[in-house]
């Protein structure tokens, strides 16, 4: 209560009112957005700067997954394949128009067309009948899904995936300026990061709009009880599919904005298993149900695999000598540790970094 | 004036007529199938291949499907059994060159034989391990359960590629069971029609326990209504931790033998059939035997008419099969458990 009277009212509308409810929680917040606001320019390299921008385009699209997973209690397996389809749109538009705006806005509009038309169609038809029958129906769809992608090499550029440009502003070659600012040279990259940047913090902000409105209180009253909710009088199948359909749109936007970064969409960057296992594991070691985790998570977890799959290859090296350590420790075998630690974390901190942290402060 | 009161006979209580038409669904796809497929040889090829895989995912989802039914618990890591089932068998049939390439066919049959047990063992095992350590601990919660149990197939996947390689491996086939009979002009391969038989005998085999035993009437019983069986005291934890190791069993027989339908595949060989089984599921209605043997053939059948008449789409025939069910009857061929 204090906090909510201390907060001045700009960032409070801001946040909708979701403030992050622990002091620990706001400090690591606030360290993790300045840092990304600055990374550019403090930590430069192209690595971590390529680290940063998927932190960033995680938030988006591990906060999409939450809305659906933590907020209405559902799980879908077809989230990666909205967070594809955006990529390909964006990469099959700029690689048969002329890449450019035009392209980009094109590939943008008609990827969300698609992942909002078949988000209803998968809800309407699973939803009707159970909750659960939603997993396996989004599990087969999306399993189609990328089978599909990769025959179509045509279109697709098949397991090799495509390599398009961008709009000029995004080109490498790009520069804003003369001279270097700050000792660094603000390129295309730099550009990208930035356009990034802006676009995630508005859809985070919207997404806890949404998450904050009547409507995701209807969607948390699901989560926990859908047969009272019906009996109140909402209809859940109508608010568990819009809910689905909204979480499509902004993993399709993720995915636009993952394509702008990379410049290059291919099965595995988008679609893969491996990717809907970080998005699963992020989402529960942040925090289900709180969007501040997807922060948090993301974070976390992309610093992690970055420096810890350099930490198993000199341990898979070192271990050489032992047959069956080298083979659990090489660097292959990343998804058995992924899938141990997701174990690990649903069962014994299901309530993720944030949850936890809400709670210390609740409690002392 | 008043009739004498007699106690009701068998044959006064109602009973729910017998719903014939899903039965004939197989035979309905089967028949609308011909013209399509043009040669009438050819069809039969297909059907008896359709039947043949339709049985092998029968054996692998019926576990679950009793699982899914009995207690509510909605096992994502159950193509970890079949993939486990298939690497086992492989093992075997492995050392044993020498009796699969034998022309006796007792060797054969032995070394088949073995490969089978082998698959049955281990799959219950980590079956019983899978429930122990991944369900128990969630047991009441759908959307834990989904969790764990994707976590735990993806574990045991990482586990059969660091013990096996994550390259494609290949079975052969005992000697016997290559090649296939001539019936008229359609070639039928051997292999079929022995997993035909197998399946066959599952089917008849599980119709009989849950019918005709005392185990099977608690079972079926527990999936109409649960609270119910523990009501009258019967503790149903341990029926279902026995319905469970039995359905990784029988996941790994079926494991075996869908390795050996297939002949090549890799470590995803269970998130693979996962998805067929879940379709399966679906379509058959909760809980329901018939229905899940049902489902099994319309989704081998369509397979293979489909990739032969029209290849293009038949990626999402089955996804397709799914939907035009869910159309027809939202809870599924049959409806068992009304939850």
């Amino acid at each position: 209560m204090t906090e909510h009277t201390q907060a001045p009212s700009l960032i409070l509308r801001l946040l909708s009112g979701d403030l992050p409810r622990s002091r620990v929680l706001t400090i690591i917040l606030i360290t993790i957005v300045v840092g990304l606001i600055v990374a550019p320019f403090f930590i430069p390299g192209a690595r971590s700067l390529n680290t940063a921008a998927k932190i960033l385009i995680f938030i988006a699209l591990v906060a999409s997954y939450d809305l659906l997973l933590g907020y209405t209690g559902i799980v879908s397996f077809a989230h990666t394949m909205f967070f594809g389809i955006g990529a390909y749109g964006v990469a099959i538009a700029s690689s048969r128009m002329e890449a450019g705006w035009t392209a980009l806005a094109v590939g943008t509009s008609l990827a969300i067309l698609l992942s909002g038309l078949l988000a209803t169609v998968i809800g309407l038809f699973s939803l009707r009948v159970r909750a659960v029958f939603f997993a396996m129906i989004t599990l087969a769809v999306a399993t189609a899904f990328s089978t599909l992608m990769s025959q179509l090499s045509e279109w697709t550029g098949g397991e090799d995936g495509i390599t398009f440009k961008m709009p000029q502003v995004f080109q490498p070659s790009f520069r804003l300026f003369e001279e270097p600012v700050f000792g660094i040279v603000v390129n295309g990259r730099i550009l990208s990061y930035y356009a990034i940047l802006v676009a995630v913090a508005m859809l985070f902000l919207l997404m806890l709009r949404i998450a904050n409105s009547p409507f995701g209180r209807v969607l948390q009253a699901i989560r926990e009880n859908p047969f009272r909710t019906e009996a109140i009088g909402y209809r859940t199948v109508l608010y568990r599919t819009i809910a689905s359909v909204i979480s499509a749109m902004f993993a399709t936007l993720a995915g636009v904005l993952m394509a702008i970064w990379l410049r290059y969409n291919g099965p595995d960057t988008t679609l893969s298993l491996e990717v809907m296992v970080d998005i699963l594991l992020i989402t529960v070691i942040g925090g289900m149900g709180t969007l501040y985790g997807a922060i948090v998570g993301s974070v976390l977890f992309m610093v992690a695999q970055t420096y810890l799959q350099d930490i198993m290859v000199l341990a898979s090296k070192a271990s050489e000598h032992i047959p069956l350590l080298a083979s659990l420790v090489h660097p292959d075998r990343w998804l058995l540790w992924l899938g141990l630690l997701f174990v690990l974390s649903v069962y014994y901190f299901p309530q993720g970094v944030v949850g936890s942290l809400r709670d210390r402060a609740r409690g002392g | 004036m008043s009739k004498p009161v007699t106690a009701p006979s068998a044959s006064d209580i109602p009973r729910r007529p017998l719903d014939w038409l899903p039965v004939a669904l197989p035979l309905i796809v089967a028949v609308a199938s011909l013209p399509l497929i043009g040669n009438p040889w050819t069809w039969l090829t297909l059907t008896i291949a359709g039947l043949a895989m339709g049985m092998i995912i029968f054996t692998v989802s019926s576990g679950l499907m009793l699982v899914f039914g009995l207690m509510d618990v909605l096992n994502f890591g159950h193509g970890a059994f079949i993939a486990l089932g298939a690497y086992v068998g492989l093992s075997v049939l492995m050392p044993l060159t020498p009796w699969v390439e034998a022309t006796s066919v007792l060797l054969n049959s032995a070394v088949f034989a073995l490969a089978l047990c082998a698959g049955v063992v281990v799959a219950g095992m980590v079956g019983l391990v899978f429930d122990r350590l991944l369900i128990q601990p969630v047991y009441g919660n759908h959307l834990k359960q989904i969790l764990m149990t994707t976590g735990g197939l993806i574990i045991v996947e990482q586990l059969i590629r660091a013990a096996w390689g994550a390259e494609t491996v290949s079975f052969n086939l005992p000697a016997s069971l290559r090649g296939s009979w001539l019936l008229g002009e359609a070639a039928v391969e051997r292999y079929r029609i022995v997993a035909l038989g197998i399946g066959s005998a599952i089917f008849l085999g599980l119709l009989l326990v849950l019918t005709r035993t005392r185990i099977g009437l608690m079972i079926r019983a527990g999936v109409e209504n649960r609270e119910m069986l523990e009501a009258m005291g019967h503790r149903t934890r341990h029926l279902f931790v026995g319905v469970f190791v039995v359905g990784a069993m029988l996941a790994g027989l079926g494991g075996v033998m869908w390795g050996l339908y297939l002949q090549n595949f890799t470590a995803s060989i269970g998130a693979q059939i996962n998805v067929l089984i879940f379709i399966v599921i679906i379509v058959g209605g909760l809980g329901s035997t018939t229905g899940c043997l049902i489902g099994a053939l319309l989704v081998g059948l369509t397979t293979n008419y489909v990739g032969f008449a029209a290849p293009k789409i038949a990626l999402f025939s089955n996804i397709l099969l799914m939907l035009l069910i869910l159309l027809w009857r939202p809870q599924g061929l049959y409806r068992v458990v009304d939850r």
